[in-house]
């Protein structure tokens, strides 16, 4: 070791797991985290749920406290990003916009993805929104307090929880969809159906097909949103949530593989052998075995694969290296409905209800043959709880046997 | 406006902290980076690996909800009487509490 240590590009979630990792592994040497923006870490997820509620601060939501960076020696920078790199013999330089520049031995680049734009006729009025960090929160915060119509586009988790809470503090909102289904990225067909008819019976008008023409503006701020068909949603607000895109300059810069995303190996190191890129910057090997037939490569959006990612390449930087492999889960709070995944589905040939959907407590499981790939639960952490660790412990339940309406923890058997 | 929490882990090893009021037994934990509380969900009740057991308190606590009472059939060490999950512990100004953590959370 030189003992320049590790910079961090990006303030993440996967970033500040990395670093604890590092620590709690007994790394020694310097651990330098850069972010762009003016906060100490903190969790994203609660943004589109209770912080725009009103339910929480960004204080709130930091990771850790000012102490722990000091007592474990991790050296956070705000306000700048790293821009680049280069190498100067046996270790690397970091430079940031502002000019400073930061020796290292390993770069890890941990700086997320970035809101998918839309851009037509009117996209730049005010009361536009996107929603990536705080700030885009706090501002989406105070102009929802100017209006009682809501229109989202995009039926994605992060439109479907915006529009929910609005929908709860009283608010008149609709959801454009351009595809012919809801969260179709994320869960099958039924669970999508079943969310929308869910939502609308709530009071949440969702348009699947919807394909959006312009924004229309009075005085240069949105009033309504025009479809093709001629119709006009009328708008005081719109929040845009089509997706995202991996951040991936940085990596660019360097050279490095990019396919929708960061390209790394098991241990998440990129194509130059040496940086390392995690979190939702990163297209990995499919950690998930039962999934990899039917996709080797994936990037997950999700803070069990930040953490779990992060724990992974800490590992491998220390010398003890494992392939990472992991069970992805994710969540959606949606008003009162609470969606949560484990696993992933690609693949699945078969699926099997449990619960009662009409008290809008029930479970979606998925099968490829008579093995289980995943879960979608809604408002049955139960269920949840239990097929995530079944398939954690590489253990199955029967599609028999989940039929049975019998509590799934008392059906595990070893997979055969 | 404080808050002061004594974590205890399966081991018996303490560890005081203090918070503000209306910060949750889970956050203290995790801002100061302690191991014994996971929270990977980070306190919105999808999870179940922020499980702790309540030493016996006069303190004015939340009381369990029902969906808190179902994640508590989830976690990876068996439920006891005093199970708790730390992210439902929403601490009232002055509160002093102990918990202990247990062995496991995932």
């Amino acid at each position: 070791m030189t003992g320049n240590g590790i910079v961090i590009a990006g303030g993440s979630q996967a970033a500040v797991q990395f670093a604890g990792s590092l620590r709690e592994l007994g790394y020694e040497d310097p651990i330098t985290i850069i972010d762009d923006t003016h906060h100490l870490p903190y969790q994203r997820p609660p943004l589109s749920k209770d912080f725009l509620a009103g339910e929480v601060d960004v204080d709130g939501l930091r990771f850790r406290l000012v102490e722990w960076y000091e007592k474990n020696d991790v050296t956070v920078v705000l306000g700048s990003a790293v821009v680049g790199a280069r190498r100067e013999g046996d270790h690397g330089v970091a430079m940031t916009a502002d000019g400073a520049e930061f020796p290292y031995d390993r770069l890890a680049i941990a700086v997320g993805a970035a809101p998918r734009r839309l851009e037509i006729d009117g996209s730049d009025l005010a009361g536009l929104h996107y929603l990536r960090d705080a700030d885009d929160a706090d501002r989406l915060k105070a102009d929802l307090e100017t209006t009682d119509d809501v229109v989202v586009i995009g039926g994605g988790f992060i439109g479907l929880e915006v529009a929910a809470g609005s929908l709860k503090r009283g608010k008149t909102v609709t959801v454009l969809e351009a595809a012919p289904r809801i969260i179709g990225r994320a869960v099958g067909e039924e669970t999508s159906e079943w969310f929308l008819q869910a939502h609308r019976r709530h009071g949440m008008d969702i348009r699947t097909n919807a394909k959006i023409t312009r924004f229309v503006g009075e005085n240069g701020r949105v009033s309504g949103v025009e479809l093709d068909d001629g119709t006009v949603v009328p708008a005081g607000v719109v929040v845009i949530g089509i997706g995202v895109i991996p951040r991936t300059e940085l990596a660019e810069q360097l050279g490095l593989e990019v396919n929708n995303g960061i390209v790394v190996d098991e241990h998440s190191v990129a194509s130059d052998g040496s940086t390392i890129a995690i979190g939702d910057v990163a297209n990995l090997p499919n950690p998930y075995g039962r999934t990899r037939e039917a996709m080797d490569r994936i990037r997950l959006e999700s803070v069990n694969n930040a953490v779990e990612q992060a724990k992974s390449a800490a590992a491998a930087v220390v010398g003890t290296p494992n392939a990472y492999e992991s069970v992805p889960w994710f969540w959606s709070n949606q008003g009162e409905l609470r969606l949560q995944m484990a696993g992933l589905n690609m693949g699945f040939d078969r699926t099997v209800w449990r619960g009662d959907p009409d008290a809008e407590k029930f479970s979606i499981l998925y099968y490829r043959g008579d093995v289980l790939l995943g879960a979608d639960c809604v408002n049955n952490p139960v269920d949840f709880m239990a097929v995530k660790r079944a398939l954690g412990a590489g253990q199955n339940i029967s599609p028999e046997a989940a039929a049975s309406g019998e509590p799934l923890k008392k059906l595990v058997v070893e997979l055969v | 406006m404080s808050a002061k929490v004594t974590y205890v882990s399966h081991t018996g090893e303490e560890e005081t902290f203090e918070g503000s009021a209306g910060d949750s037994v889970m956050e203290i934990s995790t801002r100061n980076g302690l191991p014994g509380i996971v929270a990977e969900c980070g306190g919105s009740m999808s999870c179940s690996t922020c499980h702790v057991f309540l030493e016996e308190t006069n303190v004015d606590l939340p009381e369990i909800s029902e969906m808190e009472d179902e994640m508590l059939e989830t976690t990876a060490v068996d439920r006891e009487e005093n199970s708790r999950l730390s992210c439902q512990l929403v601490l009232p100004d002055g509160a002093e509490l102990r918990v202990c953590t247990p062995s496991e959370q995932m």
